[in-house]
């Protein structure tokens, strides 16, 4: 009797726990390929609604007046802006406030309000380096921004910190001897979509330039050198761009041949550029910041924080749905002409 | 053509479901039957279409011939025969077709007067088809969910069903489902290899008997199972198998639609060790 109520009990959680990991059909999908292939998207349309609820782009600020004398021959210290007009400019950094440090002491939070062209502050030359930084992504990195373009909100949303960042993470140690690095593997990576694989593949091919392809060109053995290792951490940053702009594997691949180009979608060679936008973003605009951020800024393992896909993207296929960043702020584009 | 000596004892009247004699004749040594007539025609007629569906095609390489179901714009309704009309034909006619042969089979055993176990575990197979190609599509809204007619096509299509929940090996579903098909194999060849040895022994020692067998098992794990009990444990473990492989694809997608590592999560949030 015990044991037969004992095994109810047990059937009923069991069956309660797997219902409740689930969800309802019918999912929203769409086609990406020749029919059959089951190339596309499948997806829980209220995940949707609640991901779009959750990226919206900011307030636009009505456009500043482009004409007048260059900022640069007004305000002191002005080394990235300095061909906008005033208006612009003040425009800008307004916006900056708002998409940045919105609830900090305002322009206090990077400026010396007595001196506001004093470079005291770290927050004023990690803003440096940002607006550096956001210039150059929406003048040579058309290939992977397109004519959408960044702004800082693209990452901050509101927050000084982007929500979603990634440090140096070589995982908990094991006992010693052999045992003593685990590559990072074995445990839930909760940047890895909860798998097994290595929870920090970010530094080496995101922080560095690691080599990402895996697979070998050839059918028989000749030469591929690559270790399980290696492939390990490339399959699990292919589950952080998945899991980082809501999509699945075939958002990219035919996965009868992954490295193929013929067969795969175009949203490939946009994450092929990506790739190469984040590691130039890490190498060139964040990793030499370093040096000026304080200590409470930076990881465990001494690193400060690197940007990866979900850092703009935030489970979207293009961030908030798209909605054109540049067009607005012009003043963060190409350097233009005096009218 | 001859009979074999014991097919007389076979031979006889009677158990069919549908069509009483009308059917109940011989073609050679093959028994007929009403579903054998509608197994026939279903077979043809889809096979008919098979090759209709290839002709259309670019080519008569049977690796690439590929008659793949509607694109999802059609939803659960009829598209053109070209544009996977042929598809969905062809799966009429293959249900029907399954279907038809299991109900031979229960005509058969009943004629034998055999139990059911073979139509039974048949219709797992049958199911586990239902459920790719019918179960499955209806409940994404689409029968461009279902699997293509081709040899390399459908393989193509399992891989990127597998991929689009990033990493199927996750699947709890299909976990239980390939331990259940390892499983079977342990019991097959456990059981052939006790089969073989048993009946071919050395020269000069006399074939051994199932006490002989049970004894090696008690020997070696402390067990055995018996004759009748190891083919009663083979059937469980395949059929059981098979309906896991049903479960583990009519939740993918109907039932979770991301990767299936999350879908573990459950298991991290326990408050046990939050």
């Amino acid at each position: 009797m015990n044991s037969a109520r004992t095994c109810l009990t047990a059937l009923l959680l069991g069956a309660t726990l797997f219902i409740a990991g689930c969800e309802a059909p019918p999912p929203a999908t769409d086609q990406r390929g020749y029919r059959g292939q089951s190339m596309g998207n499948v997806a829980n349309p209220r995940t949707l609604e609640a991901r779009e609820a959750a990226n919206q782009p900011p307030e636009v600020q009505p456009p500043g007046d482009p004409t007048g004398p260059r900022v640069s021959t007004i305000y002191q210290n002005v080394k990235v802006l300095g061909d906008l007009s005033e208006t612009e400019f003040l425009r800008v950094m307004a916006s900056m406030t708002e998409w940045v440090a919105p609830q900090e002491a305002s322009c206090g939070y990077c400026h010396n309000l007595e001196n506001m062209a004093d470079e005291s502050k770290y927050q004023y030359r990690v803003a440096r380096q940002m607006l550096i930084m956001t210039r150059s992504l929406n003048t040579t990195w058309s290939s992977h921004v397109g004519q959408t373009g960044v702004t800082c909100y693209t990452c901050h949303r509101g927050q000084p910190q982007p929500q979603y960042t990634f440090k140096q993470d070589s995982g908990p140690m094991g006992a010693g001897g052999t045992t003593a690095s685990r590559q990072g593997q074995n445990v839930a990576g909760r940047l890895v979509g909860l798998t097994s694989l290595p929870t920090d593949p970010f530094t080496e091919l995101l922080a560095y330039t690691g080599q990402i392809r895996a697979v070998s060109t050839t059918v028989l053995p000749a030469g591929n050198t690559r270790t399980i290792q290696d492939t390990e951490r490339t399959y699990g940053l292919m589950i952080h761009m998945s899991e980082g702009l809501g999509v699945n594997c075939t958002f990219c691949h035919n996965s009868n041949n992954f490295g193929s180009w013929s067969s795969s979608p175009p949203q490939r060679a946009t994450a092929y550029h990506g790739i190469r936008m984040v590691r130039d973003i890490n190498i060139n605009h964040i990793a030499p910041l370093l040096p000026i951020q304080p200590p409470e800024r930076l990881g465990p393992e001494g690193d400060n924080a690197k940007v990866f896909c979900t850092t703009c993207h935030q489970q979207q296929p293009k961030p908030m749905n798209g909605a054109p960043m540049l067009e607005h702020y012009p003043e963060l584009g190409a350097v233009r002409p005096a009218p | 053509m001859a009979m074999l000596s014991f097919e007389a004892k076979y031979r006889v009247r009677g158990g069919t479901l549908v069509g009483g004699d009308l059917f109940d004749f011989w073609v050679g040594p093959f028994w007929v039957g009403f579903f054998g007539v509608t197994t026939f025609f279903f077979s043809l007629l889809g096979v008919g279409l098979i090759l209709w569906g290839a002709a259309l095609g670019d080519t008569w390489n049977v690796w690439r011939i590929n008659i793949a179901p509607p694109d999802l714009k059609y939803g659960l309704g009829l598209a053109p025969l070209a544009e996977g009309g042929l598809w969905q034909i062809i799966t009429i006619c293959a249900i029907g077709a399954f279907g038809s042969w299991a109900m031979r089979e229960v005509e058969i055993s009943r004629k034998l007067g055999m139990g059911l176990h073979v139509p039974v575990a048949f219709s797992m197979a049958i199911f586990a088809y239902v459920t790719l190609q019918v179960i499955r599509p209806v409940l994404m809204g689409a029968w461009g969910h279902a699997f293509p007619y081709g040899i390399f096509s459908h393989l193509d299509w399992v891989s990127n069903v597998g991929y689009q929940y990033l990493h199927f090996h996750y699947n709890p579903a299909h976990m239980i489902a390939v331990t259940f098909f390892f499983t079977t194999t342990l019991a097959l060849s456990l059981h052939g290899a006790l089969v073989l040895s048993a009946t071919n022994p050395p020269k000069g020692e006399p074939v051994k008997t199932p006490e002989h067998e049970n004894a090696f098992f008690r020997d070696t794990i402390g067990y055995s199972v018996g004759t009748i009990g190891i083919h009663r444990l083979g059937l469980f473990l395949a059929l059981a198998a098979v309906f896991w492989s049903a479960v583990c694809i009519v939740i993918s997608g109907p039932f979770w639609t991301l990767g299936w590592p999350e879908w573990w999560n459950w298991w991290l949030e326990l408050p046990i060790w939050r």
